[in-house]
């Protein structure tokens, strides 16, 4: 069971329920100086592709009110490079590391999945399904699969599951959509994820019509609504929970809800000791 | 702690003082620890808005001017905030003793040359704030310091009596002629810096200034390092939403992060043309 000092999430033991959510902690050395990475649960990494990317011209990350609309078009070093050059930084810092992937195709699921296996100090790998600008035009991720419909999510689930050596799980990452989430989460599950990880930015519009995904407490509850319809459909099912997390209150809500960790993102952008002083509370309370 | 840790803190500090000249506002912040850290060039990401009623939550950036002691409760940061959008007028306008949410000192500092040669500051209106220590700095290793300032009026150029103090030679440059010659601070470039013989051009100011910096400066064989300012909603380098395109070793283009990479670049590295 989740409890605050520690939590299990597609069987594997964390320290704490509270994770840095995908692409809100940079490369995770600049968020060490202000804590220690080890007391957190598990690091999630920014996107990675399996070549690099440059970004979204003038990439840009805008305020609105209680969010942030993300529209940076997942710059990247490429997997190469991250597998060089970020992922031993971050084994090093004693921390659970969950890369974070996007992909193009199945056969890019696949090889991507197959280079990651191989990887050490890889405790998880989260398959980004919905990325904020998938599908729409103009995204300088435009080109990156994005699951509208449960059994697309699947395939790409499984592609990357059977890619992944035994003990390596896939976490899906779907889309904050009180509507479909749970046909998304159900199929896959179904197709072999561990975990589901909800979710990803809102789709959402920035001022100059670039398609973005909204993060932050104005998600939140549309975020809760969704972890709790997914976990009363699938009640074996291990959540996490992201989308506006940013007090201890927080973190209990998604836990009540039936989450078994939390994702802490927009609120690191905003004070990068958010994740450390969570889990610090949470562990006190344990006591 | 050590004199050498240069990590970033995150801190709860207050406003200290604060005091309008013309267009600008000058502000006292207490800000512990952050100011045993600072060196020239490296700013402070402020929280905007009481905690409690907080809804903007891109963070917003200000040059760290100076480090002042204020009795017995650590050192103070001088900060120089131009009032303009919802940010910046809160700070601007927030009485003294309001709580504020700082974080820094962030980003890399200019560069300083290791022999005493002859440099040129280039700055334009509250962005002068980092080039003055900067010049004190460049002064105490015998370098000589030629400053060429610019505003677009008096009401918004950083005090010129705080230049002479720091520099052997100051040129001001105001869009309307209010101070100094009328004009545009770029357009006295090429001029000053032959004067002046400079072999550092350190620059701060909006993105033509820097490019126009960078570019002088390489007609004159002189090395440049400018203080970019990109809108940067974290300022920690934990969102990518900064990016600046820059040319990478073996001449590769790439992009690097305005506000952990940067804010000084060396000007030969950024792609102009791509920003
Ligand atoms: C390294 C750095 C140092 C800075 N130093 C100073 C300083 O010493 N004094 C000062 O007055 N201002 C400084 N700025 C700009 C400052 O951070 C604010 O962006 C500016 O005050 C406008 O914010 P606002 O909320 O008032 O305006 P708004 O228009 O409401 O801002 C909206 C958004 O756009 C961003 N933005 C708008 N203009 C700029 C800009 N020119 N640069 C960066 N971001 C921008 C803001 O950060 C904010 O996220 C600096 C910026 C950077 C990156
Ligand atoms: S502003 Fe977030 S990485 Fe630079």
């Amino acid at each position: 069971m989740s409890g605050g000092g520690e939590a299990q999430v597609a069987g594997l033991r964390l320290r704490s329920p509270v994770l840095v959510a995908a692409g809100c902690g940079g490369t995770g050395r600049e968020l060490a100086a202000y804590a220690p990475l080890a007391d957190l649960g598990a690091f999630t990494t920014r996107t990675v592709t399996s070549d690099p990317r440059a970004g979204a011209p003038a990439g840009r990350v805008v305020e609105s009110p209680s969010g942030l609309v993300h529209a940076t078009g997942l710059p990247n070093p490429g997997l190469d490079h991250f597998l060089a050059t970020e992922l031993p930084g971050l084994v090093a810092q004693d921390v659970r590391v969950v890369v974070s992937v996007a992909v193009t195709s199945a056969a890019d699921a696949a090889a991507l999945a197959r280079r990651l296996g191989r990887a050490p100090g890889v405790s998880a790998v989260e398959l980004a399904l919905a990325p904020p600008g998938g599908r729409a035009e103009d995204a300088a991720d435009e080109d990156l699969f994005a699951a509208l419909e449960p059994h697309e999510a699947a395939g790409m689930v499984g592609t990357v599951a059977r890619e992944l050596p035994r003990g390596l799980p896939v976490w899906a990452k779907v889309r904050n959509d009180p509507d479909r989430v749970v046909a998304v989460a159900r199929a896959c599950v179904d197709a072999g994820a561990g975990a589901v990880v909800v979710g990803d930015g809102l789709p959402a519009m920035l001022p100059d019509g670039r398609p973005g995904g909204l993060g932050g407490p104005a998600v939140r509850p549309v975020a809760l609504a969704c972890v709790r319809r997914v976990v009363d459909a699938l009640p074996h099912v291990d959540v996490v929970g992201v989308g506006g997390v940013a007090t201890p209150t927080d973190v209990r809500a998604f836990l009540a809800a039936g989450a078994r960790a939390v994702g802490v993102g927009t609120a690191l952008l905003h004070d990068p000791t958010t994740a450390a002083r969570l889990a610090a509370v949470l562990r006190e309370e344990t006591r | 702690m050590s004199s050498t840790d240069r990590r970033p803190v995150h801190v709860g500090g207050e406003v200290l003082a604060s005091r309008a000249s013309g267009g600008l506002v000058h502000l006292s912040v207490l800000a512990p620890g952050i100011g045993e850290r600072f060196r020239p060039g490296t700013a402070v990401a402020v929280s905007i808005g009481p905690p409690v009623s907080r809804s903007r939550l891109a963070r917003r950036s200000f040059w760290i001017h100076e480090v002042k002691p204020v009795g017995g409760r650590g050192l103070a940061l001088g900060l120089v905030v131009e009032p303009r959008g919802a940010g910046s007028r809160w700070l601007a306008e927030a009485p003294v003793g309001t709580p504020l949410e700082l974080t820094g000192p962030l980003g890399r500092p200019f560069a300083l040359p290791q022999e005493p040669v002859a440099c040129l500051l280039v700055a334009e209106e509250y962005a002068a704030a980092p080039i003055f220590p900067l010049a004190l700095r460049l002064r105490e290793r015998g370098c000589a310091v030629t400053l060429l300032l610019g505003a677009r009026d008096e009401a918004h150029l950083m005090s010129a009596l705080e230049a002479r103090r720091s520099a052997r030679a100051v040129t001001v440059v105001t869009g309307d002629g209010s101070v100094g010659r009328a004009g545009r601070t770029a357009d006295a470039l090429p001029e000053v810096l032959a004067s002046s013989g400079a072999e550092v051009v350190y620059a701060a100011g909006p993105t033509p200034l820097l490019h126009a910096v960078a570019a002088a400066a390489e007609d004159h064989g002189a090395w440049s390092q400018v203080a970019l300012e990109v809108p940067s909603p974290c300022a920690t380098g934990l969102c990518f939403g900064c990016q600046v395109p820059v040319v990478g070793e073996a001449g590769s283009p790439r992009s690097a992060r305005a506000c952990v990479d940067g804010p000084v670049l060396r000007g030969d590295r950024v792609r102009w043309a791509d920003l």
